[in-house]
């Protein structure tokens, strides 16, 4: 597989903090993969997040984009067209003000011409199936549209990687679906890299890769299965078992046999009520 | 109850002053002005009547609209018509109270400048009756361009304009939402002496400011996250139509102009 960014040695450290907040992180990301990178709360996870498009820039080591580094400040650009940012806040990050002004800043800061800029908006933001707000303005919008307006935005940039860093953390459950299953499409059907930075382990458990950190390094990495078995593991790194694996432990401990893991809900289901079925 | 403030004033409508290019509106609103400085006889006054009436008809804003816009100015246009009377000793006198004379020379003025307030007024508040904050920015953009040869951050100010209308209502809704958590708690906000209620206002403003710089945080990292880096090499989406019915309005500026120019009393 082509590998898009490549994180060599990274450290990072905020002027205001003590610790480092990113320590010797190395890390790779591939074309066409989806990678949850979980970890608690000053992990360092989203300092991450703002290193993979040049926002914050390594104190030492180097982060690569394609053949981009965002050191240098002329590949920048290149870099931050290729890596986009669906932040956490839905109203922080809304700049036009209608949903099609909205989509078109990104274009007008690379300076697409208008022509040109005209039909990526239109195919992107039917993309994210938002046509029907095309004119609207941001405060009659919900969390989640605003989400997916901001997702259209990035991709009239013609990304390689979208960054999800906590996107969903502040909308509700529908809202949560609707920008997953917009991204999901994407990553299938365009090819697009989604690196989703999330604390949210049910939506981690969907990804291809899981990487685990803890105090700016990386604890684990590896698929969604092998992670987490390692219960232990997760528990250091301040993480809660997704419902599914732990409602299979709790069980476990009860007595059921259960042979092995169950990743989602409907794994567990399945599980159960074939328990005492004949083979 | 923060849904009914209206955002500027505009109020939509299909006019031919709503299809006007904003700079054409803006271009016209400015010479106006001195146009008005050019009327000083009854002739010329009504002239310039017809015209500002004829401005508002054709804008098909409701008169009585206009009418409420007007009033906050009635205080100021009556107290001006009465401070000339006073000041102003010219031409015959009409009225003889013995200690205090009236003089038709102080009516006749007190009338021009009354009527010079109101025109300015009623004009200048078709702008923004037609036209949308947003386009008001654009054409205020595209007219200040020339000064960015004199490094005024023109770009940067209209940015922060359409900027700042985009999160008027955002801010409207977190006020209400603090509100409501305030007053979920007991605060009185509509209620009590003027000083008790601006006194309830400070733990209302305190989070506002807090989650406004929050805010302006998030959007700085979010605008260079997709790219802003300055007006330098923007291309733009909005774009202004110029027809050839804005060179017209502007001409029959010039022409009234003109006409007042020679009406007026010389000497």
């Amino acid at each position: 597989m082509k590998e898009l960014i490549k994180v060599n040695n990274v450290s990072f450290q905020y002027p205001s903090e003590e610790n480092l907040t990113l320590a010797g992180l190395s890390l790779s990301v591939y074309k066409g993969e989806w990678l949850a990178v979980v970890g608690h709360n000053g992990s360092g996870k989203s300092t991450l997040a703002k290193l993979l498009n040049g926002l914050l820039l390594p104190g030492s080591g180097e982060v690569k984009v394609e053949d981009y580094t965002t050191a240098n400040e002329e590949e920048l650009w290149e870099i931050r067209r290729r890596v986009g940012i669906v932040f956490q806040n839905p109203d922080n990050q809304f700049v036009g003000t209608s949903v099609r002004d909205d989509v078109a800043f990104g274009l007008e800061n690379f300076g697409v011409p208008r022509e040109e800029m005209i039909k990526r908006i239109e195919t992107s933001i039917a993309r994210v199936n938002m046509q029907d707000f095309i004119e609207s303005e941001p405060h009659h919008l919900s969390g989640g549209q605003k989400q997916r307006v901001a997702i259209a935005g990035i991709i009239a940039q013609k990304p390689s990687i979208i960054i999800l860093d906590e996107a969903t953390s502040m909308l509700d459950p529908m809202g949560r679906k609707e920008v997953i299953d917009t991204v999901k499409q994407l990553n299938e059907e365009e090819g697009i890299t989604v690196i989703s930075i999330t604390h949210d382990l049910e939506e981690a458990v969907r990804a291809d890769r899981v990487i685990v950190m803890k105090q700016g390094a990386i604890l684990t990495a590896g698929s969604p299965r092998e992670v987490f078995q390692n219960e232990a593991l997760l528990l250091d790194a301040g993480l809660d078992l997704p419902f599914s694996l732990k409602l299979g432990v709790a069980l476990r401990d009860y007595g059921v046999s259960l042979k092995e893991q169950h990743l989602t809900q409907e794994e567990l289901v399945d599980a159960l009520w074939t328990l005492k079925s004949a083979d | 109850m923060l849904d009914n403030v209206i955002i500027g004033q505009y109020i939509p409508g299909t006019s031919v002053l709503h299809k006007m290019d904003p700079r054409a509106k803006l271009l016209g609103i400015f010479v106006f002005i001195f146009v008005v400085f050019l009327a000083n006889n009854w002739l010329t006054y009504g002239i310039l009547g017809v015209f500002a009436v004829a401005a508002v008809l054709l804008s098909q804003v409701s008169l009585r609209y206009m009418y409420k816009g007007l009033k906050p100015i009635f205080f100021i246009v009556i107290f001006t018509f009465i401070l000339h009377i006073l000041m102003t000793k010219q031409g015959e006198v009409v009225y003889d109270l013995g200690w205090f004379k009236i003089y038709d020379g102080g009516l006749r003025q007190g009338a021009f400048i009354s009527l010079r307030l109101v025109y300015l007024v009623l004009v200048t508040s078709l702008l923004t009756l037609t036209t949308t904050p947003i386009d008001i920015t654009d054409g205020l953009e595209y007219l200040l361009g020339p000064f960015k040869k004199v490094k005024l951050p023109v770009h940067e100010f209209a940015l922060m304009m359409s900027i700042s209308l985009r999160f008027i209502p955002t801010l409207l809704q977190e006020t209400e939402k603090i509100m409501k958590a305030q007053m979920a708690r007991g605060a009185e906000f509509t209620a009590g002496p003027v000083k008790e209620r601006i006194k309830a206002f400070v733990p209302l403003l305190v989070p506002l400011f807090i989650s406004s710089f929050k805010r302006a945080e998030d959007l700085a990292l979010a605008m260079e996250a997709r790219g802003y880096r300055g007006g330098e090499g923007r291309t733009r989406l909005r774009v202004l139509h110029w027809r050839f019915r804005d060179t017209g309005a502007l001409f029959l500026l010039l022409i009234l102009a003109a006409v007042l120019f020679m009406l007026r009393t010389h000497g």
